[in-house]
């Protein structure tokens, strides 16, 4: 859905909520500055350990971010956006999976040395 | 897009599908499917996350992975995330040579980034980390050699569906196909910035 005006319609570049040029380089250069942000802090040891997660995961976060709105076009689309609402439902089945295994197998006594 | 006077146009071809053109819900098929991936992945992270400390008095990954070949991947790999965009752009100007030419540096990218990624695992077992050394190894393989086939995969697929544009041209079918790899190609993307914050990244801190 979040392509969907480019599927049936030829003239599909004319449409100004479709990507255009521009916000694929906007998207390209800031997905390169997040990624550079994490090497730099991680390769010169410039933070502590906790610091040093955080900056990893919120820059990892927001590359994804990222890549879904201007690359993937998640915002386009008509109304209601059943891609944005599968999305969203699988990204809580994610969290709950990743969050629980690792909360549960931390509490773990025969599991693991974390 | 219920008002646009494209979507009148092919309205009598799908009864069935409602107001909804076939293309779009194959478009959303293929989303829901993304998802699913997601999940898939996701389990995979939370068991690499889960056994990241049990090497086995063994070859840890600070020990062996090497930063380099990793940072070269990951901008490889960026890079042919936005150069299927750019094919995009083109087959909506109608323009096939110049939307060819972008896949095609998409999929020698793709290449690349797979060939760095052979490289290392060469590279890892040659220092004795294979999938029996330990836990953390077994899930370290499973999880990237995951994403490096869907690589690989997309790889095959893409150089499909240039075979299909060169020969039937573009038409609605093809479109939605280079839309729908160019997703996929996307995802892929997504997919290795968490591998290289949660895997590399947060192993050599």
């Amino acid at each position: 859905m979040a392509d969907h005006n480019n599927t049936h319609n030829s003239h599909g570049g004319e449409r100004h909520e479709h990507g255009s040029i521009k916000s694929y380089i906007i998207g390209y250069i800031i997905s390169i500055v997040l990624t550079i942000i994490p090497l730099v802090v991680v390769l010169n040891d410039m933070m502590g350990r906790t610091a040093t997660i955080a900056v990893i995961m919120v820059t990892a976060a927001l590359q994804f971010l990222v890549q879904l709105i201007f690359f993937m076009h998640v915002r386009d689309g008509e109304q209601p956006r059943w891609n944005l609402i599968t999305l969203v439902f699988g990204i809580l089945v994610l969290l709950t999976v990743v969050i629980g295994s690792i909360w549960i197998m931390g509490n773990n006594q025969i599991g693991t040395r974390m | 897009m219920a008002q646009s006077p494209a979507h009148g146009t092919d309205h009598h071809d799908h009864h069935a599908a409602g107001h909804h053109d076939p293309q779009d819900l194959k478009l959303l098929g293929f989303w829901m499917f993304l998802v699913t991936d997601v999940i898939m992945f996701g389990t995979l992270f939370a068991t690499f996350m889960v056994l990241r400390g049990n090497t086995d008095g063994s070859i840890t990954g600070a020990e062996v992975l090497e930063m380099n070949g990793i940072i070269i991947s990951t901008f490889l790999l960026l890079t042919s995330s936005f150069t299927s965009g750019v094919a995009v752009l083109a087959m909506n100007q109608n323009k096939v040579k110049q939307m060819i030419i972008w896949l095609v540096i998409t999929g020698l990218l793709g290449a690349a980034f797979l060939g760095l990624e052979v490289t290392e695992f060469i590279h890892l077992v040659h220092e004795g980390a294979t999938l029996q050394t330990s836990a953390y190894w077994s899930a370290f393989f499973t999880l990237v050699g995951t994403h490096g086939v869907h690589v690989a995969v997309g790889l095959f697929w893409m150089i499909a569906i240039i075979i299909q544009i060169v020969r039937r041209g573009l038409n609605s079918d093809t479109r939605g196909k280079v839309t729908v790899f160019s997703l996929y190609w996307h995802f892929l993307d997504a997919v290795w910035i968490f591998l290289l914050s949660i895997v590399y990244l947060m192993e050599v801190m």
